[in-house]
């Protein structure tokens, strides 16, 4: 039977911990707006995961963890065309370029990477299929989902932070006028100075988070350090509160009277066999 | 004449009335209807409450079940409806993933109001969409020793069996006291 539904209703952190606890194996096939992702598990464990049609070529993933230069990777791919990720992998070891820790770590932060945006995914169709698993060209690295969990559920948080300070990211950006603030002696890591260099009052938050591929959470991020540190300006569209989780209201309970046991025992026998009896 | 009752409880569409229904020997004073007009949801407002329907056990003694209106905006019939009652169902739409947190907050709910023993039925479990009741308990964040109830509302043996198993659970209840 199938296991369906939409994140808006079951998040991210409530399936993966329903795989994880009922050790599920299969495949979590997930159709965001405008993308979709899909993760494999063995026995509750993580061991695959493709976001949309994002190119995960063990290659390419090398290459951005370093492990591979731009030249490298263009070889692999003129004379390793169709080789399997498992071929290459092999090609590469035996070659000396890497080594199996390599292999296992960058695909292990790949793997991270796509889990860790679906845990912002708030809307997107799901379904499990425990009869479609990875092609056996695909390396597959298991991790355990407990520590997945609370990293995502500390993420979601940052998250929410953030999407409450930066609630819109069709907003642009502007340098503030601070004739103190002198960007050149600030300590910026190689993300902020991307989405520095794209500051305009024309780019909306979303076409910089486009152009230098980080996530939602990412740029807000971003934007929210250089906030911070008195950078930039930000412009709120007029009449657009932050968005806020509602806050579910429980009446408050008050306990029924204590019910006689001995008088009601036979009551409850009297019911059992009536409806028995129906 | 001693009148007990049971409630069953769960989110709007979730089967309460069609699992009254199946048992009830009146038919179910139901006012929990679709609102399909302007005219009829101005009239429904006044009038919506709850589902009822009865079981005659004996010349001396009647069972009333109580089915509690779906809807949020008459959550103020829940505490009322749960008075004095030996226990309750939760019902659950095994097939709409979108109502189980409200599930389990109704169900958290009825818990303060009522330390009753009940049980959860696990609705439409005949239905190809239904989630498995393995995944149901972990989605609901039971406890193993909360009873989880394969139920189809229209079928008047798993109905029985639902409210077979939570007489049960009430009459363990009052032994161990």
């Amino acid at each position: 039977m199938p296991l369906k539904g939409n994140l808006r209703d079951f998040s991210t952190t409530n399936l993966l911990n329903l795989i994880n606890l009922a050790k599920k194996t299969g495949t979590l096939i997930i159709e965001g707006p405008g993308q979709g992702a899909q993760m494999s598990f063995r026995n509750g464990k993580l061991i695959f995961a493709q976001m949309g049609h994002e190119d995960g070529n063990l290659a390419v993933l090398l290459r951005r963890t370093g492990r591979l230069t731009d030249e490298q990777v263009k070889a692999l791919r003129a004379r390793a065309a169709t080789a399997t990720d498992k071929e290459l992998g092999l090609l590469l070891i035996n070659a000396g370029y890497v080594n199996q820790s390599d292999i296992i770590n960058s695909l292990r932060s790949h793997m991270l990477e796509i889990v860790y945006r679906l845990f912002t995914w708030v809307e997107g169709l799901f379904r499990f299929e425990p009869s479609i698993m990875p092609g056996d060209d695909k390396i597959t690295v298991p991790i355990e989902l407990e520590n997945v969990i609370i990293e995502g559920s500390r993420r979601m948080q940052e998250w929410a932070h953030l999407a409450e300070e930066l609630p819109n990211l069709d907003m642009a950006l502007k340098f503030t006028d601070r004739p103190n603030a002198n960007i050149r002696n600030m300590n910026l890591s190689v993300e902020e100075w991307k989405v520095v260099s794209y500051i305009n009052p024309k780019n909306s938050m979303r076409a910089i988070a486009k152009a230098t591929a980080l996530s939602d959470l990412e740029i807000r991020r971003v934007v929210y350090g250089l906030l911070q540190a008195g950078l930039v300006e930000i412009v709120r569209p007029e009449g657009a509160p932050a968005p806020r989780a509602t806050v579910p209201v429980r009446p408050g309970g008050r306990p029924a009277p204590a019910p006689d046991p001995k008088q009601q025992m036979s009551v409850v026998n009297k019911l059992i066999a009536r409806i028995r009896s129906l | 004449m001693q009148a007990v009752k049971m409630v069953v409880t769960g989110p709007f569409n979730s089967g309460k009335t069609q699992f009254i229904q199946s048992v009830s020997e009146i038919d179910v004073v139901s006012t929990e209807r679709k609102i399909s007009s302007d005219a009829e949801k101005v009239k429904e407002s006044t009038t919506v409450a709850m589902d009822f329907g009865r079981i005659t056990v004996d010349e001396e003694l009647i069972l009333y079940l109580f089915g509690t209106p779906g809807q949020k905006r008459f959550d103020f019939m829940w505490e009322i409806l749960s008075e004095g009652m030996l226990g309750f169902v939760v019902m659950v739409d095994s097939t709409r993933p979108e109502t189980f947190r409200e599930a389990k907050s109704i169900l958290e709910t009825f818990r303060a109001y009522a330390p009753t023993p009940y049980v959860v039925a696990a609705n439409k479990q005949d239905h190809p969409e239904a989630w498995e009741l393995d995944d149901l308990r972990i989605a609901l964040r039971l406890d193993p020793a909360i009873k989880l109830l394969p139920c189809v509302a229209t079928d008047r043996e798993k109905v029985k069996g639902v409210l077979l198993e939570l007489l049960y659970s009430i009459l363990a209840e009052m032994e161990k006291q």
